[in-house]
C-alpha cells in the first residue's frame, strides 16, 4: 500500500511540544545544568563532570535518608494496603450507611497537606494535645518532640490516618464491582469466607490494588509535607526523609550541586518504579484479554 | 436425593409488602417430584430466578416454607441443602486452572482425591475440555467459561437438585444443542431432580418431561409440552408456546356457540355463563383455509418460513395467524377459515374454562 507522507501533521503536535516544552522539560535542564557545574554566585558556571554526582552516590547522608525513606514506605504499604482491604471488606454495600461511610471515608483524603500535619502537630502535643497529653495521664512516656520512636509513630500513624481511604476507596471499588452471581455461585460450592476472599475477591481487586500500591508508594516516597510540620525532620535526622534532606540540602545550605545530582537521581528512582508497574500492571491485562 | 415442596410460598423484595404486585412471587403451593426434569418457562421479570434461588437457598422467602422430602429447610443455608446451581452468566475462579475449577465443590466438601481426579475428569470428558484442564481459567471464551460453570454444576453427585439459571444463554448454537443433549442424558443416568430456566420454549420442550409456565409471580400451568400446545390453561401459555402464539378473539359466549363480531362458531363443547371478559382461542395450526366453510377471512400476507407457510389474515375484524402446508395453493378464492372442532379453549379473565357435553 502506498501511504502519502504529508509532514504538515507535525505542526498539529507543536503546541503540545512547546507547552511540555516550557513546563518539564527546560525547568529539567536547569536542574541537570546545576548537577554537572559549580558556580560561586554571579551566573557564573564551572563544568564539574560527574562530581556531583559521585558525591552524593557516597554520601552517608543520603545513604541515611535512603534507608529511612524505604523503611517508612514499607511500613507505610504494609499497614495501609492490608487495612485499606479489611475496611472496604466490611464496609455496607449499599444504602444510607453505604454512602455515609464513603463520605467519611474521603474527609482525610480532603484535608490539604500541610493542615493535617498542623493537626497532628498540635494533637501529639504533651501539653496540650488531646493525644499527647492523654498519652502522658496515662502514664505513658511519649514526647515526639524528643524520642526518635515516638516520632516515627506520629508520622506513621499520621499517614495511615491520612491515606489508608485511599486504599479503601479503590478496594471498594473493585469490590463493588464483582456480580452477585460469583458469592451465589461461591455459597452453592460451599466455599469458606477464605476461599471467597482468596478466589474471588482478591483476584478481582488486583487491578485496583496495584494502582493502590503504586499511588501509595510513590505519594509515600516523595513525602514532604506533612512530616516536615509535625517534627521538621528530626529529633536529629530520625525523621528526615529524602524529600526534606533535600530541601535542607537545595535551600537551607544552599548547595544547588550536589542537591540536583541528588533530585535527578530521585526522579530516575520514582520513574524506574512506575516503570516497573506499569509493565506489570499491562502484562496482568494482557493475561485476562488473552 | 428428596421431593422438593413449596408450601404457601411467595416473596417479596420490600420488606413490608403489603399490595399484591409488591410480590415478585404470588402465592403459591408447588411439588417438584424427585428424579423429575423440569423446565421453568416465562418471560423476563416473572419470577424464575427468584423462584430458583429460594429452592437453593440464596433467598429467604417472605412467607412459606420450603421442604425437602419431609425437612423443612426453609431458613437452612445453601450449603446444608446439598444444591447445585448454575447461573446465566459464567462463573469461574479466575486464578485456579480449569481442573481446581471443577474440583472446588468437591474439596470444599473434603472428598477423597482419587475421587476427586475421577469425577473432574469424567466431567470435563463431558464438557469436551480435557485437553484444557491444566489451564487457567482466565482469558477463556465466555462459551468455555460457562462449560466450566455447568462440570461444576455437574460435578456432585449426592444433590438433591441441580438448578440452571438459563446457562445456555452465551454459548453459540450447536453447542447448545449438544450441551442439552449431555444434560438430558445426565438426567437419565444419574436421575436428579433438575430444574431449567429458560424463556426459550424450543429448550423448554426438548429438555424436560414437565414443564412449568409462569406469568407475572404465578406459576400458570405445569404439564407435559402437549397439554401446554392443546389446552393452554391461560392465554400467556397460549401466546408464549408455539410459534406463533395462539389466536385469540374476544368473543361471546352462549351454551356450545361463541358470537363473534357479525360470526359465530361451535365451540364442540357447552358453557355455563361466564363472566369477565371471555376469549376464544385457536392455535394456528388448527385453522384451515377454504372456499366457504367457516368464518369470512382476508388474507393480508403469506410468509414461507420453510417446513409450513404463515398466513397473516383478518376474521371478524381480528388478526388471526393460520399454518398452511408447504404447496398449497393460496389463491382468491380462499375465502373463509374453518376452526377444527374440538381445539378451540375458552378463557375467561384469561383462564381456561373447561366446558361440559353439548
Amino acid at each position: 500500500m502506498i501511504k502519502t507522507q504529508n509532514n504538515k501533521a507535525w505542526f498539529l503536535v507543536l503546541p503540545v511540544l512547546v507547552v511540555v516544552a516550557f513546563s518539564a522539560v527546560l525547568p529539567l535542564m536547569t536542574v541537570v545544568n546545576y548537577a554537572l557545574n559549580d558556580t560561586f554566585g554571579n551566573n557564573k558556571f564551572f563544568w564539574v563532570g560527574l562530581e556531583w554526582f559521585e558525591e552524593m552516590v557516597t554520601s552517608s547522608r543520603l545513604h541515611d535518608a535512603l534507608g529511612r525513606q524505604i523503611l517508612f514506605s514499607a511500613i507505610i504499604l504494609t499497614i495501609q494496603v492490608p487495612l485499606g482491604i479489611y475496611i472496604a471488606l466490611n464496609m455496607p454495600k449499599k444504602g444510607f450507611w453505604a454512602s455515609f461511610c464513603l463520605v467519611l471515608m474521603s474527609l482525610p483524603l480532603l484535608i490539604p497537606f500541610n493542615v493535617v500535619g498542623t493537626i497532628w502537630q498540635i494533637f501529639g502535643r504533651v501539653d496540650i494535645g488531646l493525644l499527647g497529653h492523654t498519652l502522658g495521664a496515662l502514664g505513658i512516656d511519649y514526647n515526639y518532640t524528643n524520642d526518635p520512636f515516638d516520632a516515627w509513630m506520629t508520622v506513621i500513624v499520621m499517614d495511615v490516618w491520612h491515606w489508608t481511604s485511599l486504599v479503601a476507596l479503590l478496594a471498594y471499588a473493585g469490590l463493588q464491582s464483582i456480580p452477585q452471581a460469583y458469592y451465589q455461585a461461591a455459597k452453592i460450592d460451599q466455599a469458606s469466607r477464605w476461599a471467597v476472599f482468596r478466589y474471588i475477591e482478591l483476584p478481582k481487586m488486583q487491578g485496583v490494588l496495584l494502582i493502590a500500591i503504586l499511588l501509595r508508594f510513590m505519594d509515600s516516597f516523595m513525602i514532604y509535607t506533612e512530616p516536615f510540620v509535625v517534627t521538621g525532620g528530626g529529633p536529629g535526622n530520625s525523621t528526615t526523609f529524602l524529600s526534606i534532606d533535600l530541601v535542607k540540602m537545595a535551600i537551607g545550605q544552599f548547595d544547588l550541586g550536589p542537591a540536583a545530582a541528588f533530585s535527578l537521581m530521585y526522579f530516575l528512582v520514582i520513574l524506574l518504579v512506575s516503570w516497573v508497574f506499569f509493565t506489570v500492571m499491562t502484562n496482568l491485562d494482557r493475561q485476562e484479554s488473552k | 436425593m428428596a421431593q422438593i415442596t413449596l408450601k404457601n410460598l411467595a416473596h417479596s423484595y420490600y420488606p413490608n409488602a403489603t399490595k399484591e404486585s409488591d410480590f415478585a412471587l404470588k402465592q403459591m403451593d408447588h411439588v417438584w417430584k424427585d428424579g423429575g426434569a423440569y423446565a421453568l418457562l416465562g418471560s423476563s421479570g416473572c419470577g424464575k430466578t427468584t423462584l430458583l434461588n429460594i429452592i437453593s437457598g440464596l433467598l429467604r422467602p417472605s412467607q412459606g416454607r420450603v421442604l425437602f422430602g419431609d425437612r423443612d429447610v426453609t431458613d437452612a443455608e445453601t450449603s446444608e441443602r446439598n444444591i447445585a446451581q448454575v447461573f446465566q452468566f459464567p462463573v469461574v475462579y479466575d486464578t485456579m486452572t480449569v481442573r481446581d475449577n471443577l474440583a472446588f465443590p468437591l474439596r470444599n466438601r473434603g472428598m477423597d482425591p482419587k475421587y476427586i481426579a475421577e469425577r473432574v475428569q469424567a466431567i470435563a470428558q463431558m464438557i469436551g475440555m480435557e485437553d484444557r484442564l491444566s489451564r487457567k481459567a482466565q482469558g477463556l471464551t465466555a462459551d468455555a467459561k460457562q462449560k466450566i460453570s455447568l462440570g461444576r454444576g455437574m460435578v456432585r453427585e449426592d444433590v438433591n437438585a441441580i438448578l440452571f439459571d438459563e446457562p445456555l444463554t452465551v454459548i453459540d448454537p450447536h453447542m447448545k444443542w449438544e450441551l442439552r443433549t449431555q444434560l438430558k442424558k445426565l438426567h437419565r443416568d444419574f436421575g436428579h431432580t433438575m430444574i431449567y430456566v429458560t424463556h426459550d420454549q424450543t429448550e423448554a420442550l426438548t429438555f424436560a418431561d414437565k414443564v412449568v409456565v409462569m406469568y407475572d409471580g404465578r406459576v400458570v400451568q405445569m404439564g407435559t409440552p402437549e397439554e401446554l400446545f392443546e389446552t393452554p390453561a391461560h392465554t400467556f401459555v397460549g401466546y408464549f408456546i408455539g410459534s406463533p402464539g395462539m389466536n385469540l378473539f374476544n368473543a361471546k359466549i352462549e351454551g356450545n356457540r361463541a358470537h363473534l363480531q357479525g360470526a359465530s362458531v361451535s365451540l364442540g363443547a357447552a358453557y355455563g355463563p361466564l363472566s369477565g371478559r371471555t376469549q376464544i382461542g385457536i392455535r394456528p395450526e388448527y385453522v384451515t383455509l377454504s372456499r366457504g366453510e367457516g368464518l369470512p377471512c382476508r388474507i393480508r400476507r403469506v410468509e414461507d418460513v420453510g417446513r409450513h407457510r404463515l398466513i397473516r389474515a383478518e376474521v371478524a375484524g381480528q388478526p388471526i395467524s393460520i399454518v398452511a402446508p408447504e404447496g398449497m395453493e393460496i389463491g382468491a378464492d380462499l375465502t373463509h377459515a374453518a376452526f377444527a372442532p374440538g381445539k378451540i379453549n375458552v378463557y375467561a379473565d384469561d383462564w381456561r374454562v373447561t366446558g361440559g357435553a353439548a
